[in-house]
């Protein structure tokens, strides 16, 4: 069903059947060349966190150190994201190019794919695609070779540096930052890890310029994006989509015409009540509270028959169960926040106790150790503060 | 040349070397930022979270623990929203915590508690989490005592474990609300690869992991009319007690013990030195021995390295990982099993009492002594040859309880028969004492002179350095002992058992040919044993190790073998080193054990 208000787009996945000529087109160009267009792209992350993925690159080039990795971040776990997994499917040798390059430019000899552990199904397919695509590597002589790292089920792996402690075999727990991956990220050597989408993307931008890529987009958040959309729609699935939409045309377009809500971004994303659908732009820049909200992709649409407090409940029991433990903000404070609503939703403590629950939600969003504990706080405190009569009654 | 950053700290301008953390950098100027899972000993977690602090126009703070100061910053680490932060990690840590203070060991001396009495929780709080929890049982093994409801997860015991030791009989098991500290398979404490040195004990900040503590059983035996209790005090207990009632580390308080367990009740008190003298005796016969069936009659089956056998940790260490190599131990018992043996015979005798009426008690700096006075072979006076085994911390409380004033007490001196100790019986106490000690009888005994080192201080064997060498060529022997003319004695020490484990594994790939090596499982040897007084950091351990050796240097007789109560039981009772009667009450064997 074509869209109303929305571009697909389809640069990710249209199967251009051109990934020799495009590895060869980059591996002629300099380094400098390649950075600098990734830069002026304006690509950044597309996993959620929107680092600029050129300066990611540069900063890791620039690190001395005769060992060097490249990870493509494949654990995709945040709850209704699924679209890694179509492009893995559909377009692996871009995922492949983008790896080359970025070996290119740092200087690593070997890449993973983080490969999450329910997507092992993937991996006979996605081994024939790499060893055709070593194939291609040894045309041009470059010595670089990838290779499939499963995970074990742990959303916290998806995480980067909880991720290079369990490809290590160590517990997958997130390290003290700094130092950052592009310092010591796997086996303590400077490593980037990116999306999966990511990589994707710097394929289109080699093969059609910097121009077309930036063209898309609003003002920081250029170029399109991968959505995941699910829950209360007619029509889900996945969509590349520019930047810079309002949530009202997105829902215009993807809702049952009775959208009360939309998750933006997963569990650990925010959730935007009708009302401020008009005013919502999805893209990196500002919080809930300003115009713009970050996704890795996750859009979820629950119309008015849905209760948000069992949304949040679910989400909670998600954190209490995901959290990897060691640090005192996300261990304790997402049991807290769970047993709080259940709580004050059976009347055993008074509604005022959810102004001390978002209270703690702010204290764990500034003093939790890593992205999981910190971003617990924005699907909470959006779904409190806008359904606070659903938490109550 | 290091470089040098600057930063302000509470609008004080502080300037230090490049990696040195925001905390770290705090402390140079005396700004004191609470910390949890932060430990000297250990490295860095950062997971409490108790110790963040404010970066001036950053949203987030920053644990100021893990946190290297970069140039430029404006750290406030008492800012309004640092302050509520912390006090609500806090309150969510004491949510998760069975807070039965009153009925804990650590009541007082909690790390939690104490920081909960910085701030005043005078609102409802969190949720107690405890109820929901289904917390097992408390886990006990003869050394240590495991409650997971006070554990807070700062993962202090885990790094203990795995960093000093080596051994990582703890680990983080499970994620999220269910993660928790548990051994391996989840397996009972007294049934897994712990070598119950209870270095963890000494580094948890609650009273998750305390000792097991025989401190009723010691009032009962002591109100017993009909028994004849006796007490041994290990070297390393008389310069760390002190610390226990406000006295710096280092302080020497051997005079104010004795007269603190007399008072107690004990109807005798001894030392451990005595038995600590009597072991160089044994052990030192046993080297050389070895030395003569080795160098003179060709037996190769003969062992070396030797190994000192004196610390249970490292004992047991060896019968879990190294069991093919236990005929290197020495046989020779520990000072506290030799002490034992003699209580209930030598002892008995001499003071005409029935050994079944003896109670045996010991005053250890130790938690794997516990382990070791229940061992089934250690019965060789045909009684439990050490009924009790008490920590330092243990000995502190009971000194509490009984309402003694313990810093304005006389000194007192120690009772006779088994009190009496040299200089190298008092540096068991330390890394490298042992060697000493032992270095200092065997070279007078085979060459008719004093080892070769001024004032007897053998200083390459002494220090904090993980692993010592040394060696002494032996010149001119004795007739009995020309066999070992020019015979170069190669020793080496190590304490803490990462340091162990190395040494082992270059004995095993046959880098080194040692004929004698100390091990102390703990670092820096009994002064930082799992049963001393909390806290402990090189600081500290360093000033209670000069205690020990200016306790060796005030001594009048310094070595093991010039003792008159070790000559008089060799007389007596032992007739001679090795002898009948040695070999039943003074040696033992060793039981291989799993590495899982």
């Amino acid at each position: 069903m074509a869209t109303k208000h929305l571009m697909r787009l389809d640069l990710i996945f249209k199967n251009e059947r051109d990934t020799a000529d495009i590895l060869k087109k980059v591996m002629t160009k300099s380094n400098n060349d390649i950075i600098n267009e990734l830069i002026s792209s304006g690509l950044k992350g597309r996993g959620g966190a929107g680092f600029p993925t050129g300066l990611k690159w540069k900063l890791t080039a620039d690190e001395v150190s005769d060992e060097k990795y490249i990870i493509c971040n494949a654990d995709e776990g945040e709850p209704g994201t699924f679209k890694d997994r179509e492009i893995l499917v559909r377009v692996p040798d871009k995922v492949w190019t983008g790896m080359a390059a970025c070996a290119k430019i740092i200087g690593a000899k070997e890449g993973f794919i983080y490969l999450r552990g329910e997507y092992d199904f993937l991996k006979k397919e996605l081994l024939k695609s790499i060893d055709e695509f070593h194939l291609l590597l040894d045309e041009l002589n470059f010595p670089f070779r990838i290779n499939i790292f499963s995970g074990s089920g742990a959303y916290i792996c998806g995480e980067e540096s909880a991720l290079f402690e369990s490809m290590q075999g160590d517990r997958g727990e997130p390290r003290n930052k700094p130092p950052f991956p592009t310092q010591k990220g796997y086996r303590n050597k400077p490593t980037v890890i990116n999306n999966v989408e990511t990589l994707a993307h710097t394929y289109s931008i080699f093969k059609y310029g910097v121009d077309i890529f930036r063209d898309l987009g609003v003002q920081d958040s250029r170029g399109s994006k991968v959505f995941s959309v699910s829950g209360d729609t007619p029509i889900p699935g996945i969509y590349e989509l520019e930047f810079g939409m309002t949530l009202q045309r997105f829902v215009e377009d993807f809702g049952d015409g009775d959208a009360k809500a939309v998750q933006v971004g997963g569990a650990s994303g925010f959730c935007v009540p009708r009302k401020k659908f008009e005013k919502t732009i999805i893209g990196y820049q500002g919080k809930l509270t300003g115009t713009s909200l970050p996704t890795g992709g996750s859009m979820m649409i629950f119309n008015s028959s849905r209760s948000m407090y069992n949304v949040l409940h679910n989400y909670l029991e998600f954190f209490v169960e995901e959290s990897c433990g060691q640090c005192t903000p996300c261990r304790v404070g997402t049991q807290q926040l769970l047993l709080g609503i259940e709580k004050v939703k059976r009347g055993e403590l008074p509604s005022g106790y959810l102004d001390k629950l978002l209270d703690l939600a702010e204290t764990m969003r500034i003093t939790a150790k890593c992205g999981l504990g910190q971003s617990v706080a924005n699907s909470f405190s959006s779904i409190v503060e806008n359904f606070k009569e659903e938490m109550i009654y | 040349m290091t470089t040098k950053v600057n930063c302000k700290i509470d609008n004080i301008s502080v300037s230090v070397e490049q990696g040195t953390t925001i905390l770290e950098a705090a402390k140079k100027i005396n700004i004191k930022v609470p910390t949890l899972c932060y430990h000297e000993d250990l490295c860095v977690a950062g997971n409490c979270r108790v110790c963040i602090v404010e970066q001036v126009g950053t949203d987030r703070l920053l644990p100021s623990c893990a946190t290297p100061v970069a140039e430029g910053m404006e750290i406030i680490t008492n800012s309004l929203r640092v302050r509520n932060a912390r006090k609500r990690i806090i309150e969510l840590l004491i949510s998760e915590h069975n807070a039965d203070c009153t009925k804990c060991f650590k009541n007082t001396k909690c790390e939690l508690q104490s920081l909960a009495s910085e701030y005043i929780f005078n609102d409802e709080g969190f949720i107690n989490l405890v109820p929901y929890k289904n917390y097992k049982e408390v886990h006990l093994s003869p050394s240590i005592s495991k409650d997971d409801s006070k554990c807070i997860r700062c993962q202090r015991c885990v790094r203990t474990c795995s960093e000093l030791q080596d051994i990582s009989a703890l680990t983080v098991a499970y994620k999220g609300a269910n993660m928790k500290i548990s051994t391996f398979f989840e397996k009972p404490m007294y049934e897994v690869v712990c070598t119950n040195c209870g270095q963890c004990v000494n580094r948890c900040p609650t009273g998750a992991l305390v000792e097991r503590s025989y401190i009723d059983q010691v009032w009962d035996a002591i109100y017993d009319s009909k028994k004849h209790v006796v007490v041994q005090t290990a070297p390393a207990v008389r310069i760390a007690l002190g610390e226990s009632f406000g006295l710096p580390p280092g302080a020497i308080v051997t005079g104010q013990m004795v007269a603190a367990l007399k008072r107690l009740g004990f109807d005798s008190v001894l030392d451990t030195d005595f038995s600590a003298d009597l072991t160089i005796m044994e052990e030192g016969a046993e080297l050389l021995n070895r030395l003569r069936m080795s160098l003179k009659e060709n037996d190769t089956t003969v062992r070396f390295p030797m190994a000192t056998s004196c610390s249970p940790g490292w004992v047991k260490f060896m019968e879990h990982a190294y069991p093919e190599y236990l005929d290197n131990l020495s046989s020779a018992k520990s000072p506290q099993q030799m002490f034992g043996a003699l209580a209930k015979t030598y002892y008995a005798r001499k003071r005409n009492i029935d050994p079944k009426n003896i109670v045996s008690v010991s005053v250890m700096p130790c938690t794997a002594k516990k382990y070791e006075a229940n061992r089934p072979e250690m019965h060789a006076s045909g009684y439990k040859d050490v009924d009790y085994v008490v920590t330092t911390r243990e000995l502190a409380m009971m000194i509490k309880q009984a309402g003694i004033d313990f810093l304005a007490l006389p000194e007192d001196d120690y009772d006779s028969l088994m009190g009496e100790s040299s200089g190298a019986g008092v540096i068991f106490g330390a890394t490298g004492g042992v060697m000493e000690a032992a270095l200092r009888t065997v070279y007078e005994l085979v060459t008719g002179r004093e080892v070769p080192f001024e004032h007897l201080n053998i200083l390459p064997v002494r220090g904090m350095e993980s692993v010592k060498e040394a060696s002494i060529v032996i010149n001119n022997p004795l007739p009995e002992w020309d066999f070992l003319d020019g015979v170069e004695l190669k020793t080496c020490v190590a304490h803490g058992l990462s340091n162990a484990k190395m040494i082992m594994e270059k004995v095993k790939r046959g880098e080194v040919n040692y004929h004698f090596i100390e091990v102390m499982a703990c670092p820096g040897g009994c002064i930082g044993g799992g049963g001393q007084p909390i806290p402990t950091n090189y600081v500290i351990r360093k000033k209670r190790t000069d205690a020990i050796y200016s306790e060796d240097e005030g001594k009048p007789i310094r070595k093991s073998h010039e003792n008159p109560e070790i000559k008089m039981v060799y007389d007596d009772f032992l007739k001679e080193p090795l002898g009948h009667k040695s070999h039943k009450l003074l040696h033992t064997h060793y039981t291989p054990r799993n590495r899982y």
